[in-house]
């Protein structure tokens, strides 16, 4: 047996632990569909198609392709500056804010093409974000949950009253929030405003979520809520994750796409890319050889 | 001296202890030095807070002790005459001018700066030559202010010297403070706000509005301020456009049409009275009035700020 071989054993091993200790439903489907090769058929929901973007002369993404299949969490890895944050920020036409972003190719929500069929802010509608950095607007908890619906023209109170109620518990906040709607969201911790933010994004009924290493910020604790969080979520939406931390996407992610300098070096089900890629860079990637 | 490898092991510790207490003489030495800077720098920060205090203080306690005794009820009279120069008419017509000249210069340069800060493409040109040529007309003298103000106002659009010649000088001359400082305001916001709005599909307007503009309130609040205290302070500018009859532009018997009446502001009358030297108790009194209202103003401004940031937060 090579040390290669070796190596990708002890990852295999540590693979199927880790699943069934966190998420143990994930995990048995995981391992029953890695077993009997027959993963859930699932449409997709995004499609990505020979993208190609550039800031000014930079190129940032080239020739991408990739899809990502509905209810299900995918993943994008790889080093700081390899695109994958670019890409995410594509898929609901963020860039657009970007001065001299210009973007070639086509991706498509539903078979509609998102940069031509559909317009921008019902776009970003149906594939919410949530970023980096807490981001709570300076206002109240309520107030902050309500400004999506608000914005797209939902007034009564009662309605909103019962959509922020959903949103907050579908983000699992609602029993730590629900005696503090009226205070200012800016007064809660790191953790409980990323959950805020993730209500925030839900209480417009988004169909796809984006999160651009929501968790970076955060500390362990908080980070294993989110992440619970996520494995809830994927049964009702499509949810498109950039980390950094290779563990998470082990523990959350169906499938993986690793990106290096702009291209997308592989993108499968998680426990191939992660026991049996395809790619030595992948390979020496999720083993932490570099990157 | 002998080289370290030729040494006995005595030798060697001796040399060795030599060296670090050298060493140690010489970090002592550094330590003390810096000690003694940063006393000094220390000294010479307090100094200078304590300069600025105290002038502060002089000029004000100054202006109370010579002003105060002499400020009697019959300064306060309704109308103005050569024997009891009453400050009345200036204080209304300051108040009025003050609030005409922002009622002008807040909209126009809080709506340009959101255009520049939020609108147009970051770093383009444009941006560049606007922004320039704001903060030279900020560097303008006020008086050049005040002759364009008679050329222009009051000469070619005939509206003579008043009220409203007064206000619309006043209102070019503190629009780039007004513009300015609401600009740092909204390049202060967070970028994450932005982001955030426009990622719930929120357009810009809204995202203008409801989330970046209420984080930069109190800094818009405090251009308007400093706008504020510009106006009210102003007299080369006024003299040249609102003149220095001491009466109050009788909106009730004239209507609209009193804005073309001639007045004269607290700072503007100070400036006559002074000029004239018949009255100088009376203008240490006026300058204590005019004291009261800055502060004043100040306050309630600093008040509203604090109301609205707690507002937007509770809403």
């Amino acid at each position: 047996m090579t040390s290669g071989t070796m190596e990708r054993e002890k990852t295999r091993e540590a693979v199927g632990a880790m699943r069934t200790s966190v998420v143990p439903s994930a995990g048995a489907a995981a391992s029953a569909g890695a077993a009997g090769g027959m993963a859930p058929a699932a449409m997709d929901k995004m499609v990505v198609s020979n993208l190609n973007l550039y800031y000014k002369e930079f190129h940032a993404l080239k020739d991408v392709s990739l899809t990502f299949p509905e209810n299900q969490v995918t993943a994008l890895i790889g080093p700081s500056g390899c695109g994958k944050s670019t890409l995410l920020k594509s898929l609901n036409r963020m860039n657009d804010l970007v001065e001299g972003c210009r973007v070639e190719g086509s991706i498509t929500l539903d078979g509609s093409d998102a940069y031509r069929d559909v317009e921008v802010n019902d776009l970003r509608r149906r594939v919410g974000m949530v970023f980096q950095q807490p981001n709570p607007f300076p206002m109240s908890v309520y107030d902050n949950v309500a400004f999506g619906p608000r914005t797209h023209g939902i007034k009564k109170r009662a309605e909103l009253d019962e959509i922020v109620e959903q949103s907050l518990r579908d983000a699992a906040i609602w029993d730590e929030l629900k005696d503090r709607l009226k205070k200012n969201a800016l007064g809660l911790s790191g953790g409980q405003q990323q959950r805020l933010c993730i209500a925030r994004a839900l209480a417009v009924r988004p169909e796809v979520l984006l999160m651009d290493e929501s968790t970076s910020a955060l500390d362990p604790i908080s980070t294993a809520k989110i992440e619970e969080l996520v494995a809830e979520l994927k049964k009702s939406y499509t949810v498109i994750m950039v980390t950094h931390n290779m563990l998470q996407a082990l523990r959350v992610s169906d499938k993986t796409a690793f990106f290096l300098l702009g291209e997308m070096v592989e993108a499968g089900d998680t426990d191939t890319i992660f026991t049996n890629p395809g790619d030595p860079r992948t390979a020496d990637y999720v083993a932490g050889r570099f990157g | 001296m002998m080289a370290p490898w030729d040494m006995t092991a005595a030798q060697l510790s001796a040399a060795l202890r030599i060296a670090s207490d050298e060493w140690a003489a010489r970090e002592a030495e550094v330590a003390r030095r810096r000690r003694m800077v940063s006393a000094l720098l220390r000294g010479l920060v307090y100094l200078g807070a304590a300069a600025t205090a105290f002038v502060l203080a002089f000029l004000v306690g100054y202006i109370l002790v010579n002003g105060v005794p002499y400020l009697t009820p019959s300064l306060f009279e309704w109308t103005y005459t050569s024997d009891n120069v009453s400050l009345m008419p200036a204080l209304i017509s300051t108040l009025m001018m003050a609030a005409l000249a922002l009622v002008m210069a807040v909209p126009i340069g809080v709506g340009s700066a959101i255009y520049l800060v939020e609108y147009a493409p970051r770093g383009s040109r444009f941006v560049n030559i606007v922004r320039t040529t704001t903060e030279t007309l900020q560097g303008i003298p006020s008086i050049i202010y005040g002759l364009f103000g008679m050329l222009f106002f009051v000469t070619a659009l005939r509206w003579n010297l008043s009220l409203l010649s007064g206000a619309c000088t006043l209102a070019i001359m503190v629009l780039p403070v007004v513009m300015r400082t609401t600009e740092e305001a909204l390049i202060a916001v967070p970028d994450a706000y932005r982001e955030g709005g426009f990622g719930l599909g929120a357009g810009r307007l809204r995202t203008v509005f409801r989330c970046v503009l209420p984080s930069a309130v109190p800094g818009i609040l405090g251009g308007v301020i400093l706008a504020l205290g510009r106006c009210v302070g102003e007299v080369a500018a006024l003299l040249f456009t609102a003149g220095t009859i001491a009466q109050i532009p009788d909106f009730v018997a004239g209507g609209a049409a009193a804005v073309f009446d001639s007045c004269r502001t607290l700072a503007v009358h100070m400036y006559v009275l002074a000029s004239e030297g018949l009255h100088v108790n009376e203008t240490y009194a006026t300058a204590v009035v005019l004291l009261v209202v800055v502060v004043v103003l100040n306050a309630a401004a600093t008040f509203a700020a604090k109301k609205m940031r707690k507002g937007s937060g509770n809403d």
